[in-house]
């Protein structure tokens, strides 16, 4: 019981050092948890998890704002490099892949960058296709790895018929059901997003996590 | 460097002032008081108790404004300073002493009760960028005898920023001092640590009333601090032109610095105002008029020509409720009193030509007073120089989001107004209902209102607050005060 206290004394911490954007201390304290034996996915959840709901929960209210978030998931970063061989050796399920990528035709990649950015603070695995991505590519990629969404982004109004190209083209094959679209952007809509068969929209990074972690639960 | 605004030259402002004294010194002022006429006249002006006249000398004049304190601080009911006037420092202040309240759940003007005067200092107590509160509202529940002391007792007693306030009668004057002695423990404490201001205004052309010359007396025998606000009418009771506007405006309140100044020297005043042109269309007095906005910051000018600190009620709007002229006509006040340096800008709240105010844009307003205060911080180098190490850092990393130069110096550089001003974007604004500028209004009126938390003040001094107003209710045969909320 004291041992189970002790524990849980050390994983709070290692959530309110990642809320206040600590990684040195994020990466100790993580470091120390695995010394002590704890279990690799208590520290995920109850520490590093813990600390970013909290960290989404503030942004959501605008209680905070982006670099804090960002310095949080940054400082999840330096407890989860550490985790991750753990987590795999003992087969314990990333919280999901995702591909992203700006497509085909479209070289504005900020927003989308945000979204990795604000999806692996949340503990995804993202595989980044970078810009002036092809439909076929997302889709190999997402089988190849496979991830349970594809998150699309574009600026210009001209490049936005390529997300429809990606959602065809896993109807097509069949993947629809297993692989889920995200769109985002300033020229698509959630009116869009419904036209093109893509599963969600998502106006702004933080809301594009929320989609994800909904999407793969359907996924 | 911070931003300024300035509407006259220096030749311009000595002629003014020159032709305002000339005014003094041959046409003179009326003064309905004859305690104060005599006053005067023991200093050599020249009186005539049958008519109410005094005709002032160059020497009067002069002698008042060598006395007059060139700032003054005030103080919160718990004793902490919140308010510096001097040079061209900025203090929001909502606007006073309105006959009508917009009510911010059915938007409907109604006259106002002891529950919405509760409200409305509930609210402003947790506006961070107005300082002070003033008696914004008169209630409409209780005896008009005292009506203007319940306004100041229930400031007091619920909020504890400084109060902007004012008397309707000279009677009332005894015990709104005797609430601030109550506060601060003793006449001298008061003194040391000014609670609040009164407004004394003159009446255009060139008058003093019996009251409100005596209040000015009153005031400067306890070293409480006054804004004088002369409200020359351009076209109606005033010259049509703004010069000729600003010469009677300087007539006026040199002629209250003078009251002051005699009765007591050094005592606190404020060189304010709320002079309107005159809308000839529909007999109303804008003051959101930009002509309006331009008379209040050139006397500003005037003001601290002669080393007074300043007051005006220029950030407010003319609008019937909280619409797209409530935000413009207060925003451009706000923004030009603070290039101008005005000291205590009134204003906040204040819709329908001084009559109604609104909770929904005071709000509103304390988010634009943010974005002005920000403004005149202008813009400064902070780290910037040199800029190669930055720019390379942003090469590197693609965003400077978390790079430490953002993380010092966001809050500084940045000012984020909301939630009433809304900066999301559509399909967000969408997603959260697609909430009106009224709406989002609203709601932040009731979060402020559930988060209220009491005053500090001590259960002693509040028991002493009320028992002061109890007995002056008796007074006028009012036994017993409207219910108050927690």
């Amino acid at each position: 019981m004291k041992g189970r206290v002790i524990e849980m004394d050390l994983l709070k911490q290692i959530s309110d050092f990642l809320q206040q954007g600590d990684d040195g201390k994020v990466f100790d304290l993580t470091k120390q948890a695995i010394e002590e034996n704890i279990a690799p996915k208590d520290i995920l959840d109850l520490g590093l998890i813990a600390g970013m709901n909290v960290i989404g929960e503030q942004f959501r209210k605008h209680e905070i704002f982006l670099p804090d978030v960002l310095l949080a998931a940054r400082a999840m970063y330096s407890g989860m490099d550490q985790l991750k061989p753990l987590l795999i050796k003992e087969g314990i399920p990333s919280a999901g892949k995702v591909v992203i990528g700006t497509v085909k035709g479209d070289l504005h990649d900020i927003g989308k960058n945000l979204v990795g950015i604000m999806l692996r603070g949340a503990g995804f695995e993202v595989i980044d296709l970078g810009k002036g991505v092809f439909a076929e590519q997302f889709v190999e990629t997402a089988v190849k790895e496979q991830a349970k969404v594809i998150g699309m982004s574009a600026l210009l109004t001209t490049t936005t018929p390529l997300m429809k190209n990606v959602t065809d083209l896993l109807r097509e094959n069949g993947l629809n059901n297993q692989i889920k679209t995200i769109i985002g952007g300033a020229p698509v809509s959630k009116e869009f997003a419904q036209e093109i068969g893509a599963d969600a929209y998502a106006y702004d990074a933080a809301k594009a996590v929320e989609c994800v972690k909904q999407l793969i639960d359907l996924a | 460097m911070r931003p300024t605004v300035t509407f006259l030259n220096d030749r311009l402002i000595e002629q003014i002032i020159s032709e305002a004294r000339q005014i003094l010194c041959v046409l003179g002022v009326e003064i309905h008081n004859k305690g104060v006429l005599s006053l005067l006249s023991d200093y050599g002006a020249r009186v005539n108790m049958k008519t109410y006249h005094v005709v002032f000398t160059q020497e009067v004049i002069e002698a008042a404004l060598k006395t007059v304190p060139g700032s003054f601080k005030l103080f919160d009911v718990m004793g902490n300073e919140t308010h510096n006037f001097s040079k061209h420092r900025i203090h929001f202040t909502p606007g006073s002493a309105a006959i009508n309240i917009l009510d911010h759940r059915s938007q409907k003007i109604r006259k106002p009760s002891t529950k919405d005067y509760v409200d409305y200092v509930k609210v402003v107590s947790q506006l961070e960028n107005i300082a002070s509160q003033s008696t914004a509202l008169i209630p409409d529940d209780v005896h008009e005898g005292f009506s203007d002391s319940y306004r100041l007792f229930l400031s007091l007693l619920y909020c504890e920023k400084p109060v902007v306030t004012g008397t309707f009668k000279a009677e009332s004057f005894t015990v709104m001092k005797d609430f601030q002695v109550a506060v601060r423990g003793t006449d001298k404490a008061l003194v040391e640590k000014p609670l609040s201001i009164f407004s004394c205004c003159p009446t255009s052309p060139l008058k003093w009333s019996d009251v409100t010359s005596q209040n000015v007396v009153d005031c400067a025998k306890y070293s409480i601090p006054v804004e004088f606000i002369s409200m020359p009418l351009s076209g109606f009771v005033a010259p049509v032109t703004l010069v000729g506007t600003l010469i009677q405006h300087t007539a006026e309140t040199l002629s209250g610095i003078i009251i002051s100044q005699l009765t007591n020297p050094g005592a606190p005043i404020l060189y304010g105002g709320s002079p309107a042109i005159f809308d000839i269309r529909y007999e109303t007095t804008p003051m959101g008029a930009v002509e309006t906005m331009m008379v209040d910051c050139a006397y500003n000018e005037i003001g601290k020509s002669l080393g007074i600190p300043t007051q005006a009620y220029i950030s407010l709007s003319d609008a019937k409720q909280l619409d797209a002229q409530a935000g413009i006509e207060s925003g451009i006040g706000a923004v030009l009193a603070a290039l101008s340096g005005i000291n205590n800008i009134s204003g906040p709240g204040m819709l329908d030509f001084e009559s109604c105010q609104s909770l929904g844009k005071l709000v509103l307003d304390n988010e634009i007073c943010g974005m002005v205060f920000r403004l005149i911080e202008g813009i400064e180098p902070k780290e910037d120089f040199p800029a190669l190490p930055i720019f390379q850092e942003l090469l590197k990393e693609g965003h400077l989001l978390i790079s430490k130069h953002t993380r010092t110096y966001l809050k500084d550089e940045h000012f984020f107004p909301g939630p009433v001003i809304n900066r999301s974007n559509r399909a967000r604004w969408e997603d959260e209902g697609s909430l009106t500028l009224e709406d989002r209004a609203v709601n932040e009126v009731e979060k402020l209102l559930d988060n209220y938390r009491p005053s500090e003040l001590t259960d002693n001094i509040k028991r002493e607050l009320v028992s002061l107003m109890e007995r002056e209710a008796q007074r006028y045969g009012q036994n017993n005060l409207p219910e108050r909320p927690e």
